[in-house]
């Protein structure tokens, strides 16, 4: 467990209601100025997570993670209550609030100040994982497949641990045994030699008392009771009788309903606004100029839509009112040209010589592959009830990242973070737009000027036309083949690097790689989307190895495995989809199969798609995924992530496109921003490998591989290669049939 | 003002009657398991019962729905516990993930089973591809719907052999 003991330590008490807590804490780290910087802002002492046991023997595990979908207050609790050895049927979780004693930041910096101590389970993904949290200042926040990750293997697993440890000790005292005489299971205490048993909530009150192990022993896998079993969620019987409530159902005494329309092109500004326009309509109570945009408050939210839709508003364009789509990818492929052609390239990752490997070759293939801008779309429109009163700022809203939203709120009105108050409430999705503040800080401010609570609801058409977008890009290749067909030689350049880092990276033994970008920003707003970076290197990776494999002239499924043969997790995933498919079996004549693998977050998955080309319109049949993720704590849930994060991809690859004219989004709504529906929908089958090692993400991996796996069927069946997405935008024929 | 009967209940609430069903629903009834999603009948997020057949109350006027039987999620289910047989089989397949289009999910699949008691595949993509579920669980809806509808046909030759 390496020196982990030395920056956490356990803490314990009795609250009210005779209901005892426990939970870990993490020291801040004082080694090093980075420390210091780091920690500045933190308290002696953080508690991450806390156990509750009540005098029923209700076990609560207290979750500082937001449930938009992805099952995380199930997993966890169930991390916890299995190292407990609690009853699972009288396992309850409570949401953390928004304070900044739940954030798991701390375990960030707890650890990256603690320089190199670290759990041994944690050491070989320690510098992806706890940087790449530290980074992004993740406050609370829910994004990046982290949850498992961080708070699960860490605190949860820990608390659980350490507080089960006590809880024998307190027995062993109360009955006068040696602790190893003790056994734990089912939320009970036993002592076999003398038939004596007790709920753990009799002994809690004692083993609050004691000072907690800081090294408690964890489970080895096989001896797992709840993790890696498929209990029921807890969040699915609120999600079908119309109880759960979104931010968009908060309501409260006296409230108001508002709705905003902000400048059409990014940065622009209000000009003028013509309030007596609107004033006389029924229920309209206030037109309220935001600096980049306007607001109606009314008594309805029909009533605030009609008046705003009527309101005579004058926008700037900041000066980006010519920008069109063509643009943007003209500025792109003309910065790549200079930046290439004078060598200032940034690298992103290299090794051996590429270009030397090129010149040698027998072979080089040539791509450039193009994505466009994509919304989030979430069900849920963005919307934040805000109300200001007595000295503070009350929030209801679905946010990923909570304490940040209270600080950027703060900052907007003139508050303390401490003065804001907020409340979680279920997400209607996420994908990464609810880490984006924009429209809680709206609502603060609508509400700042009045004595009432204002629910804010963008419409659709805002939701769409405001996101933070994933970005547009082009990826350009030069591949080289040795006489064999072998893959001796990768060069890849592209334009605009985020996040995570190791998007571009391929698994492949291809010994001379050069992975080089260029940057060239644009108005677009940029924002997170579900697997970030990965969602558009895993198109043109695996599309490009698949070119390859047909320069080759070999099977993309054989070439892959031969460059996989080193990587023997990848190529257990490669092989168990590809098998479960049926790889190699014949398919209708109208139909083409495609395989793609890309590991993200810590997961490997692996794709096979089946298509079927009807008038010229491909439909996604059937899709068989592999994945393993190291350990899958709740196996039905990965396998849901994996059908979402399909589902998600799939979308993208068919429909998705957000083009930009006249400087602003050209898309509104549904009709023109298309979404995978009902009858074009696959069926997914999804095996799972417990491959061990790090514990891997579930809500993202699922999304990259599905793109190239779909436009490789495509390819396969029509003889077609999709080197731009959306695939709508292409027409299909298939194969001459010889 | 306009008179409603909305879950069997009969509702005075004090709005204009062209306002569009699913914001008297939401603003004015209390009603807020009917969802908002786009406002122009492309998501089914809002899909109620009118008479027992579905329709998108983002669209329709709370005046279209006078003198008729208004059900929505909160109504669909048998009694004041009891769910509707779609409704627990959405529990036992585990269907929904963020959750926010499995009210309209769930009353289209309500309506489709009423109408239809043994759908085909394509019955289902017919019903159903107006609702989009972006979190992508339409696996998951098209097994739901078919545990529903055996739980409802076992449900039915229950009643034929008591009866």
């Amino acid at each position: 467990m390496g020196k982990w003991s030395r920056r956490a330590f356990i803490t314990s008490g009795i609250a009210a209601g005779g209901v005892v807590v426990f939970g870990v804490a993490i020291r801040r780290g004082d080694r090093s100025d980075k420390a210091r910087e780091l920690v500045a802002s933190g308290d002696d002492s953080l508690f991450d997570v806390w156990l509750k046991i009540a005098p029923d023997n209700t076990v609560t595990a207290i979750i500082p993670h937001a449930d938009m979908g992805q099952g995380v207050h199930t997993a966890l609790a169930m991390m916890l209550a299995d190292e407990l050895d609690a009853d699972w049927s009288r396992v309850r979780f409570e949401e953390a609030p928004a304070h900044k004693e739940f954030a798991n930041y701390a375990l960030a910096r707890g650890y990256t100040t603690a320089g190199m101590d670290f759990p041994a389970w944690l050491i070989d993904s320690v510098d992806g994982l706890f940087f790449r949290a530290t980074q992004m200042m993740g406050l609370q926040i829910t994004g990046g497949s982290l949850s498992v990750r961080t708070t699960g293997q860490v605190a949860m697993r820990v608390t659980g641990a350490a507080t089960r440890a006590v809880l024998l000790e307190a027995a062993a005292a109360e009955w006068q045994v040696p602790v190893a005489e003790l056994t734990a299971a089912s939320s009970m205490i036993r002592h076999e030699a003398s038939g004596r048993e007790a709920p753990f909530a009799h002994f809690a009150p004692a083993a609050a008392a004691l000072p907690m192990p800081d090294k408690p022993a964890l489970k080895t896998p096989d001896a797992f009771r709840i993790m890696g079993t498929s209990p029921a969620r807890f969040d699915v019987p609120p999600k079908v009788d119309g109880s759960a409530k979104f931010g968009i159902d908060a309501a409260l005494p006296d409230m108001k309903h508002a709705t905003v329309r902000a400048a059409p092109v990014f940065s622009g500004r209000v000009l003028s606004v013509d309030e007596s326009s609107v004033q006389a309509m029924p229920g309209v109570r206030k037109v309220v100029n935001l600096g980049d945009a306007v607001a109606v408050i009314a008594d309805g939210y029909w009533q605030a839509k009609k008046a705003l839709d009527k309101l005579a508003v004058e926008f700037s364009d900041g000066g980006n009112g010519a920008a069109t789509q063509d643009g943007i990818f003209e500025r792109f492929a003309a910065e790549m040209d200079r930046s290439a052609a004078a060598g200032r390239v940034q690298d992103d990752f290299v090794s051996g010589n590429a270009a030397a490997a090129l010149a040698a070759a027998a072979q080089v293939i040539e791509a450039e592959y193009r994505v466009p801008f994509l919304a989030h779309a979430t069900m849920e429109p963005m919307n934040c009830t805000a109300w200001v009163h007595d000295g503070r700022c009350e929030l209801w809203l679905g946010t990923q990242n909570p304490l940040g939203f209270a600080q950027q709120v703060a900052k907007a009105i003139g508050m303390e973070p401490s003065q804001v108050l907020l409340h979680n409430q279920y997400l209607g999705g996420g994908f990464g737009r609810r880490a984006f503040d924009d429209f809680a800080v709206q609502a603060a401010r609508l509400a700042a000027d009045v004595p009432y609570p204002v629910k804010l609801i963008w419409s659709r058409e805002e939701d769409m036309r405001h996101d933070h977008y994933r970005q547009a890009s082009i990826s350009r290749f030069r591949g080289g083949l040795d006489a064999s067909g072998r893959a001796v030689a990768w060069q890849n350049h592209y334009v605009n690097k985020h996040d995570p880092e190791e998007a571009p990276h391929i698994p492949y033994a291809i010994a001379d790689q050069a992975i080089v970008f260029s940057e060239s920003e644009t108005h677009v707003p940029w924002g997170f989307w579900r697997s970030v970076d990965h969602s558009l290197h895993a198109f043109f990776t695996e599309s490009f190895i698949d070119e390859l494999a047909v320069a080759a002239g070999r099977d993309p499924y054989e070439y892959r495995r031969e460059l996989l043969a080193g990587a023997p997790r990848f190529l257990a995933v490669l092989e168990l989809a590809a098998n479960r498919a049926g790889w190699g079996e014949p398919l209708a004549d109208n139909m083409g199969r495609g395989i793609a693998i890309h590991r993200s977050f810590g997961t490997i998955v692996a794709q096979v798609v089946d298509v079927e080309i009807v008038a010229g319109k491909p439909r996604a049949r059937r899709v068989v995924c592999a994945v393993d993720a190291g350990f899958a704590v709740h196996p039905d849930n990965l396998a849901a992530q994996m059908e979402s994060g399909i589902a998600y991809g799939l979308t993208a690859a068919l429909y998705g496109e957000i083009s930009i004219s006249g400087g602003a989004v050209a898309q509104s709504n549904f009709h023109d921003y298309r979404m995978l529906r009902m009858d074009e929908a696959p069926d997914v089958e999804t095996y799972i490998i417990d491959g061990g090692g790090s514990t891997g993400g579930a809500g993202e991996p699922g999304t990259p591989p599905i793109a190239p796996a779909f436009t490789n069927a495509i390819f396969d069946a029509t003889g077609i290669r999709i080197r731009e997405l959306p695939v709508s935008k292409h027409e299909l024929r298939l194969k001459d049939v010889a | 003002m306009i008179t409603l009967s909305i879950n069997g209940e009969s509702r005075d609430l004090d709005v204009d009657a062209s306002t569009p069903l699913l914001w008297v629903l939401r603003d004015y009834a209390g009603l807020t398991g009917t969802k908002f999603g786009c406002g122009i009948a492309q998501c089914g997020a809002c899909t109620v019962h009118i008479d027992g057949r579905p329709v998108r109350a983002c669209v329709i006027p709370a005046s279209a729905a006078a003198g008729r039987a208004v059900t929505t999620i909160e109504g669909i289910g048998s009694g004041r516990v009891g769910l509707h047989p779609v409704q627990q089989a959405w529990i036992d397949e585990q269907v929904p993930q963020c959750g926010y289009c499995h009210s309209g999910q769930i009353m289209a699949a309500a309506a489709l089973l009423a109408s239809t008691p043994a759908p085909t595949d394509a019955d289902i993509d017919a019903a159903m591809a107006g609702i989009v579920c972006r979190c992508g669980t339409y696996p998951r809806i098209r097994k739901g719907i078919k545990r529903a509808a055996a739980a409802m046909a076992d449900a039915r030759a229950a009643e034929i052999g008591d009866g």
